[in-house]
């Protein structure tokens, strides 16, 4: 009897040391991810937030601190994360995390890129040469990554796998269900032009027809100049389009006053999880994404 | 990894990468040529003052210590090459092309291996590196925020402490950022010198602390050490216009302590709008051994026994996307006890009752992260002759994309 109670509370003990995979997380999406994938098996971190360029994350010593303990990693990649990730990684002296490791997992690798350059130019802009990063507002893409980090964290993660998998069932079938109700609500934004801060919503438009008419960026990542801005509404009189998207974390001043010229509407769209009180999940994000540009739809 | 890299190069050779690949299909033998990044590097000087008497009363000077060149000149051009190696080790390899007293110099910068796999915490980097102690002395010079290095570095390491040797870090298991580390050193390079004890004469440890105060502020705080046994160290300042016959040298055990501090603020921990950086290091170095002079054929020496110290304190803000503006404060005070005044002089370590100080203002505009043009203006009272100093800079960055340390 004693010694059975000694199991007991040794096995409580051990239990909480197990229990969670530790999981880094470059970005909200995959956290949020990570979390609809992993339930309770995993404890995860978003090393950014909604408010945050990804782009532009200094390798700060508490993500350093952070990605020391991970067990596992999850970022976009494609370059993305080309100037604090590397750095991250160099720092943290963990090998599970390094690339080459099943703990390591960049999701845009998982899917099909748009936009890949032809040319490395830097007169360009900021190119990525593995294609544009932002392929979680594809929700399409986002179920093929889904798919193949339920299987990743399988193999990190051995002893749980068939608890990933039963998770991973069980996502596909609710997301597959709310892919169809978002592509027959957003029937009439297809065809619809807008406009565009930074290449942030390539995928989304390659989802929804939305058309791409301008972007507010002369070239990707240099902020929106005056001159630029002035032969964009040139540009929007003889071709209008109805929107001017942003994310949370862009400068709102160039696409207001691109929009109280042109006499389109801003949208903010959340683009991330946490990108509004509303996106709290993935599935709330796609929701307001939808829903707030049907509200603007002409 | 290394199909990144190979794209990083394509700038550089000017490929047609992505449209080779899908023509080839296979691997060539340079898709696995390391990530390259030239910096350039060029400015305008105007000075009151002489460049060439330049000195910091009290400090022994050496390595790059000086004002560098008046008018047009190019500074340091560097060619970074680096890539992981295989799936356990870094290497990095930095060569900095720049000129002194009109001849073009070559010089290895960097020179390192860092392993990625030991796990628990621990990397090990070996090689010339910069060292880990302070804050400003790990980055290159061409990220710092000021065109010229603190008085502090200039006066004790001469711009930059570099060494060959090994460095072993551990990071703590910790939510905070808890890191130590320790290098063993060759100690040839200023601020040592004759690579003492067999080639092992320099020794350095640091302890890094750091973490965020929600999402909007970071923070490090780092303490340091360094020491080494130093043997005929030269004295590369204090210029007596052709005085060439007079060699100034010190033997002796040099130590140097310090501590650094850096805060950083941004909106929401977003730093593409706004964004605020203070940081502030001090330094104490303590030095006991003998200085000697051969001047005009004489032989002076002279018992040593000196402690320097020295901080700044800067701020820069960025109050609007790429434009930033920043102000340092600089101050220095030798305490030196040579029972040789002759000596003393020579060595540039009599502090001739002043105390360094100086104020530097700057404006910057990145047009993108890979350039960089920079104005700024020193009031400089290095010694008793105050100086008004004008620098000009750009700062461009070829190839491979950088990194955003912090």
């Amino acid at each position: 009897m004693k010694r059975r109670m000694l199991g007991m509370v040794l096995g409580l003990c051990a239990l909480p040391a197990q229990a969670a995979v530790n999981v880094f997380a470059c970005e909200p999406e995959w956290a949020a991810l990570v979390a609809e994938l992993g339930g309770e098996q995993v404890s995860v971190y978003a090393a950014t937030t909604a408010r945050q360029d990804p782009h532009h994350i200094e390798a700060r010593p508490s993500l350093i601190a952070k990605l020391r303990r991970a067990d596992m990693l999850v970022c976009t990649g494609a370059e993305l994360e080309a100037g604090w990730l590397p750095v991250l990684l160099r720092q943290s002296g963990n090998s599970r995390v390094q690339p080459g490791r099943p703990g390591h997992f960049m999701a845009a690798e998982q899917v099909e890129r748009l936009e890949v350059p032809a040319v490395a130019d830097r007169a360009l802009g900021d190119l990525h040469m593995d294609g544009n990063p932002h392929v979680h507002t594809d929700p399409r893409r986002l179920l093929r990554i889904a798919e193949a980090l339920g299987e990743r964290l399988a193999a990190v993660d051995g002893a749980n796998g068939d608890h990933y998998r039963a998770r991973l069932a069980e996502f596909r079938a609710r997301w597959q269900q709310a892919m169809a109700q978002w592509q027959r609500t957003a029937a009439p934004l297809r065809g619809v032009h807008v406009v565009s801060h930074h290449q942030d919503w390539v995928y989304l438009y390659d989802w929804l027809g939305l058309v791409e008419a301008a972007r507010l960026e002369p070239k990707p990542g240099i902020p929106p100049s005056a001159a630029h801005l002035s032969s964009l509404t040139a540009t929007l009189k003889d071709q209008p389009a109805g929107m001017v998207l942003r994310t949370p974390f862009q400068d709102a001043r160039p696409a207001e006053w691109l929009a109280t010229r042109t006499g389109m509407q801003v949208v903010v769209l959340p683009y991330t999880v946490g990108g509004s009180a509303a996106a709290g999940d993935l599935f709330a994000l796609f929701d307001e994404t939808v829903a707030r540009l049907l509200e603007a739809a002409p | 990894m290394n199909r990144v890299i190979s794209a990083r190069l394509a700038p550089v050779l000017g490929l047609f990468f992505t449209t080779a690949v899908a023509a080839q299909g296979s691997v060539t033998s340079n898709a696995f040529n390391p990530a390259i990044s030239l910096i350039l590097d060029g400015r305008f000087a105007s000075f009151e003052n002489e460049a060439e008497g330049y000195e910091l009363p009290g400090f022994m000077l050496g390595g790059e210590a000086g004002l560098g060149a008046e008018g047009f000149s190019v500074g340091h051009s560097e060619l970074v090459f680096s890539a992981n190696i295989d799936d356990q080790y870094y290497g990095q390899f930095t060569v900095a092309i720049a000129d002194h007293g009109g001849e073009t110099e070559v010089e290895l910068e960097e020179a390192f291996i860092q392993t990625l796999g030991l796990g628990a915490g621990f990397t090990v980097k070996a090689g010339r590196f910069f060292s880990g102690i302070g804050y400003l002395n790990e980055q290159h010079m061409h990220a710092w925020d000021f065109a010229d290095a603190p008085l502090v570095y200039r006066g004790l390491f001469g711009d930059q402490l570099r060494d060959d040797g090994v460095q072993v870090r551990w990071l703590a298991p910790t939510d905070v950022f808890l890191e130590l580390g320790a290098e063993a050193l060759r100690g040839e390079r200023f601020p040592s010198a004759g690579a003492a004890n067999d080639g092992k004469g320099g020794f350095a440890a640091f302890a890094k602390l750091g973490g965020d105060l929600g999402e909007s502020h970071s923070w490090r705080l780092g303490l340091s050490h360094w020491r080494a046994d130093v043997v005929d160290r030269e004295a590369g300042g204090h210029n007596h216009g052709g005085a060439a016959e007079e060699h100034a040298s010190f033997s002796g055990d040099s130590a140097v302590s310090g501590v650094d501090f850096v805060w950083k603020w941004a909106p929401d921990g977003n730093a593409t709008e706004r964004s605020f950086k203070f940081q502030a290091e001090y330094f104490l170095r303590d030095e006991e051994g003998d200085v000697t002079v051969v001047a005009h054929g004489a032989t002076d020496e002279g018992r040593y026994d000196g402690t320097q110290t020295g901080w700044y304190a800067q701020a820069v803000y960025q109050f609007m996307p790429r434009w930033r503006v920043g102000l340092r404060y600089d101050a220095l005070d030798a305490d030196n006890d040579v029972d040789d005044a002759h000596a003393a002089e020579h060595a540039g370590l009599d502090a001739e009752g002043h105390t360094p100080e100086r104020w530097s203002a700057m404006v910057d505009f990145a047009n993108s992260e890979y350039s960089r043009l920079r104005l700024q203006f020193n009031r400089d009272e290095s010694s008793a002759d105050a100086d008004n100093q004008v620098l000009l800079q750009y700062t461009m960055s070829l190839g491979a994309h950088g990194a955003h340390p912090f």
